[in-house]
């Protein structure tokens, strides 16, 4: 199922691709954008569908309770901004008009992460997993790539409620073949091993990947799995792994507070405790600067993850 | 720069020429940001800092000094080469916009830069941390005046009408926005992605005092921040007629410039249009 990275794809493309595609077939499917329309691509969807399109303005809170009010006339909008703006400008209009309501609208949000780059701290996005989690109602979905944010994009629209999609920019390196993971509410095993294992998600997969190379090169043997979906997360594969393993990693670029590491650690502390390391962004602001200097900065490369991993093993 | 010893009409647009160059070069440098929006607010920035405001750069944190927010921080270019110019920093920093470990971000950082009064980028929230900073103006009594730069897509934000409607409730006359009203957003042109018009019955019926100038007329940008100054009633707002890309022609009125960098050849193509 997972291919090696042998070529990069635009993740926003995909998204912009994937709502024509979910708009052809789905007449109730309706887009948001605040401006961004052009960065988001959800300028696909408006040439396509000019009439299901409203581009609110630079307005986020604005939109996410007019797509709240769109769901109610039993559309599915997918309200777009980038990361940062979808998820904290507009946190309590989430939280109110659509995580309460349980409304079926979708929140998407590009440049989750460091990824926005040279933009700086105030576009950076490593809080939003932390912040949509905790909304009840709330799933909350965080691919890797342009195949399986597309798979993301046409699930949402299959599972009614509320759902927060954190997309990235472009230059992803493609992990999945085309169709993209069968269903993205599973994590996806990409490598076995009993060794050791790392759960990822998002641009952290192919590092991860790469560093399960280094290692099985030394004849430690891990397991890579993606967990798309944080929230609700796959308890039933997260447990089968741990049973397979001594000790667990995970990593992803989002603050080690509250995101991906914290909801494997709620489980496993809960119901299989073992040895386990979060690797993340550092709980303090990034800074301007290329993407990946800004990840060698937080720790996040792949010697990181394999000497974290290596130190993880020695200890259990 | 203490108002008074301001400059005349000439070396003003004179600065804004070079701010301009500068913001380019540094742009281009970076690799990126956000061209178009610095041209058109460089003779509004230019006024504001060589001639309207009471500033000592060799004390960034002097507690009267008058205060400047730029709201729409994807244009801090420009302000990053006016505050070199000014002294607040070595003018070679310049060179380093946007790359790790510089004192230049991407958007304004106020613990970063010495100069900046604020920190900016999400749009929308200048408004209302300049009304903080006049609210204690008066409260502390010092005369220090609170100007903010606002983007006219950033209208769109409701935090701004809130500012707006708080502003006027305190009647602060010590509070002017500047409206960089290029009449293009992001995606488009203001009235395709939000009408703001009328502009200044909006901000009249808000119980502001609002003036309509052309933004790149350097004596009517100073007639308006004179009438500012001299309007005690209440706060006031410049709306600032200007050109996305103002100064080099292929960049003016372009959607296009909005976010991208210039290339070697195209800087180049700027820097002969907007001379030596
Ligand atoms: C809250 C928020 N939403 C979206 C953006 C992304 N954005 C940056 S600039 C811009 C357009 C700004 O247009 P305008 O205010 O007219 O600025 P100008 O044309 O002067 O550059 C947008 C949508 C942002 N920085 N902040």
């Amino acid at each position: 199922m997972s291919c090696s990275a042998t070529r990069t794809a635009s993740m926003r493309t995909a998204y912009g691709e994937a709502l024509v595609e979910v708009g052809r077939t789905n007449p109730n499917v309706v887009v948001l954008d605040a401006d961004l329309s052009k960065a988001t691509k959800t300028s696909l969807f408006a040439e396509a569908f000019p009439d299901r399109f409203f581009n609110i303005g630079i307005a986020e809170q604005n939109m996410t309770t007019v797509a709240a009010g769109l769901a109610t006339c039993g559309k599915i909008p997918f309200a777009t901004s980038l990361a940062v703006f979808s998820t904290m400008r507009a946190c309590e209009q989430v939280r109110t008009s659509v995580a309460l309501t349980n409304l079926n609208v979708k929140i998407v949000g590009f440049y989750g992460g460091l990824c926005t780059a040279e933009n700086g701290p105030t576009h950076q996005c490593i809080a939003d997993l932390g912040v949509m989690r905790p909304l009840p109602n709330m799933t909350v979905l965080a691919p890797a790539d342009a195949p399986s944010c597309k798979a993301c994009v046409r699930w949402a629209v299959e599972h009614p409620g509320p759902v927060y999609l954190r997309g990235l920019r472009d230059g992803e390196p493609v992990l999945y073949d085309e169709t993209g993971p069968a269903d993205v509410s599973r994590i996806q095993i990409h490598r076995e091993g009993n060794d050791g294992a790392i759960l990822v998600n998002g641009f952290m997969l192919h590092l991860a990947l790469e560093a399960a190379d280094r290692l099985a090169a030394r004849k430690i043997h891990i397991t890579v799995a993606d967990v798309i979906t944080i929230k609700p997360i796959d308890q039933k594969t997260l447990l089968e792994i741990a049973g397979n393993v001594p000790c667990v990693l995970s990593v992803e670029e989002h603050n080690v507070l509250g995101g991906m590491g914290s909801a494997v650690a709620e489980v496993l502390a809960q119901k299989h405790p073992l040895p386990m390391r979060i690797m993340g962004v550092p709980d303090v602001f990034s800074n301007s600067g290329k993407h990946s200097l800004l990840l060698e900065a937080a720790g996040l490369t792949t010697e990181k993850i394999v000497e974290n991993a290596v130190e993880l093993l020695a200890a259990t | 720069m203490a108002r008074g010893q301001a400059h005349d009409v000439d070396s003003l647009r004179e600065i804004a020429r070079q701010l301009r160059i500068d913001s380019l070069r540094m742009i281009h440098l970076a690799g990126g940001g956000h061209p178009g929006g610095s041209l058109s607010a460089a003779d509004l920035v230019t006024a504001l800092y060589f001639h309207e405001m009471n500033l000592r750069s060799e004390e960034p944190d002097w507690p009267d000094r008058d205060r400047f927010v730029l709201s729409k921080g994807h244009g801090c270019p420009v302000l990053y080469a006016a505050l070199a110019r000014l002294g607040y920093f070595d003018p070679q920093h310049l060179d380093t916009l946007r790359k790790f470990g510089t004192i230049l971000q991407g958007h304004p950082d106020m613990n970063k830069t010495p100069g900046l009064d604020a920190t900016t980028g999400s749009l929308g929230q200048g408004l209302s941390v300049g009304l903080g900073m006049a609210l204690i103006g008066r409260l502390d009594r010092r005369a220090y005046r609170v100007f903010v730069m606002l983007g006219c897509g950033e209208l769109d934000e409701g935090q701004v009408w809130e500012a707006a409607m708080c502003a006027a409730k305190y009647r602060v006359a010590n509070l002017t926005a500047v409206i960089d009203y290029n009449q293009l957003q992001l995606d488009g042109t203001n009235d395709e992605i939000m009408p703001l018009e009328p502009l200044e019955d909006k901000w009249r019926s808000f119980n502001w005092n609002a003036l309509r100038i052309d933004g790149h007329d350097m004596p009517a940008i100073l007639d308006a921040l004179r009438a500012a100054r001299e309007h005690e009633q209440g706060p006031t707002v410049i709306i600032a007629k200007t050109i996305k890309g103002k100064g080099v022609s292929f960049m003016e009125d372009q959607l296009d410039w909005h976010g991208v960098a210039p290339n070697a050849e195209q800087l180049e193509a700027a820097l002969v249009e907007l001379g030596p």
